[in-house]
């Protein structure tokens, strides 16, 4: 029983790794910015269910209600989301000016045009 | 949340990248579900807005751009990256062995200025919301923060690939190419759109001032009323759309409302109080809260929608 309450923080690290395995282990540029973004719900997700308290609600604020769940990780969070997508915002035009560079978003590939300049 | 497991590691196996896209949107409309399960009902509606929505034709806009297969790597590389994973997995569960089990209410986290936050709120800033007071007024600075971030972010992309490239005519084109003549010809897509955009925008303003009491604030709102225009230049025309927010207006709204933003906070200077300090906006301290907060919700909201509706049209003008 005691294990089951950490259910949550696991899956939360596997997630966290198949999105770092995405980011170390694929050469296109595109799959690597989703592995990030999976490496980033992973971190949210593990905020978020920090923030949980058993038996609480969410936290706004009503009569005759005792209990809230922590607001603050969710401030924190709902922030990160939006900050996220402009950063992923950020990345792909990166990644769309690197293919206009190199003609390919294959991490390999661009090297290999790197060195024969 | 096992689902969400396992569309992570069919993203991980898939190789055509559009079907990876599209497993992305699921997977954030997903957590959306899991953040409503976990009471985070501020979070659970960005997510849904951003994730399933904007994220979504932005990656799709770069796959049209660039190509939308992955091509087969060699096999050797993955066996090191694999043993990397699983040590370092292993190690951060080995770390969470010393967490605070799931719901408990003595963890640590939910000590030192939480309870405050709780308790006081309801007089100090006077809102039902307790996101919506801790995001704007408590920690007001650090939303600040994430406000400059976004507008960073939105110049940094019209700097990347604002500028059409050298020697060819700026043409305004719709990227997702093939997808837009299968969605202008289609009746009911342009029917259903036209119905529901004018809805999109009012929900979107009605989620914008009605921040302070439920669910909603301005990084949702603005994300929502962007997304009403993209719907209309996805379905219809960029250049119609274009028209109708033209780059001057948005890229003037995405200044002005980082400066109102901080405006409000210069203002509260002024009047003897500290930065970003509302109270001393009104007589009432309550009313100069909500006063503060309103603005400072606008001035998000207008960043946000600004800065959304800019990024999508950059990537929208490119040269196919």
């Amino acid at each position: 029983m005691e294990f089951l309450g950490l259910l949550n923080y696991w899956i939360v690290v596997v997630l966290m790794m198949t999105g770092f395995y995405i980011v170390i282990a694929h050469n296109n540029l595109v799959k690597k910015i989703v592995g990030l973004n999976i490496f980033q719900v992973s971190v949210f997700v593990f905020y978020i269910t920090m923030a949980k308290v058993k038996g609480g609600t969410a936290p706004i604020l009503a009569e005759g209600i005792e209990i809230y769940s922590n607001p603050l990780p969710h401030v924190l969070i709902l922030t990160a989301i939006v900050v996220g997508v402009a950063t992923t915002a950020l990345g792909l035009a990166l990644v769309v000016r690197i293919h206009d560079a190199y003609g390919t978003i294959e991490d390999d590939e661009i090297e290999a045009r790197e060195n024969e300049l | 949340m096992v689902f969400m497991a396992v569309t992570g590691f069919a993203v991980a196996r898939l190789r055509n990248l559009f079907g990876v896209v599209m497993l992305t949107g699921l997977f954030s409309l997903m957590s959306a579900v899991l953040y409503v399960v976990l009471d985070a009902v501020d979070v659970a509606f960005t997510e849904a807005a951003v994730g399933a929505g904007i994220a979504t034709v932005l990656m799709l806009s770069t796959l049209a751009l660039t190509s939308s297969e992955e091509r087969v790597s060699e096999a050797e590389k993955p066996m090191w990256a694999l043993g990397l994973v699983v040590v370092t997995g292993a190690v951060l569960i080995y770390g969470t062995l010393d967490m605070a089990p799931f719901g408990d209410a003595y963890a640590p986290i939910h000590h030192h200025v939480v309870p405050r936050y709780l308790e006081k709120s309801g007089q100090e800033v006077g809102l039902p919301n307790v996101v919506t007071s801790v995001l704007a007024s408590y920690r007001g600075y650090d939303t600040l923060g994430e406000v400059y971030v976004i507008f960073t972010a939105a110049c940094g992309v019209l700097l990347i690939i604002g500028r059409p490239k050298r020697g060819r005519r700026r043409t305004l084109r719709m990227l997702v190419g093939e997808m837009r003549h299968g969605m202008r010809q289609n009746v009911i897509l342009r029917v259903v759109s036209k119905l529901l955009i004018p809805f999109i925008l009012v929900f979107a303003l009605y989620v914008q001032w009605h921040g302070d009491f439920g669910p909603g604030g301005g990084f949702q709102a603005g994300v929502i009323f962007a997304a009403g225009f993209i719907l209309y230049a996805l379905i219809f025309d960029v250049d119609t759309s274009r028209m109708v927010v033209p780059s001057e207006v948005t890229r003037l709204l995405l200044a002005l409302g980082v400066m109102l933003y901080a405006g409000v906070g210069v203002v509260g200077l002024l009047r003897g109080g500290n930065f970003l300090n509302y109270s001393v906006l009104a007589q009432e301290q309550t009313a100069g809260q909500h006063l503060g907060i309103l603005l400072v919700e606008f001035g998000v909201g207008l960043t946000v929608a600004a800065a959304m509706i800019t990024i999508f049209f950059t990537f929208a003008r490119q040269e196919h």
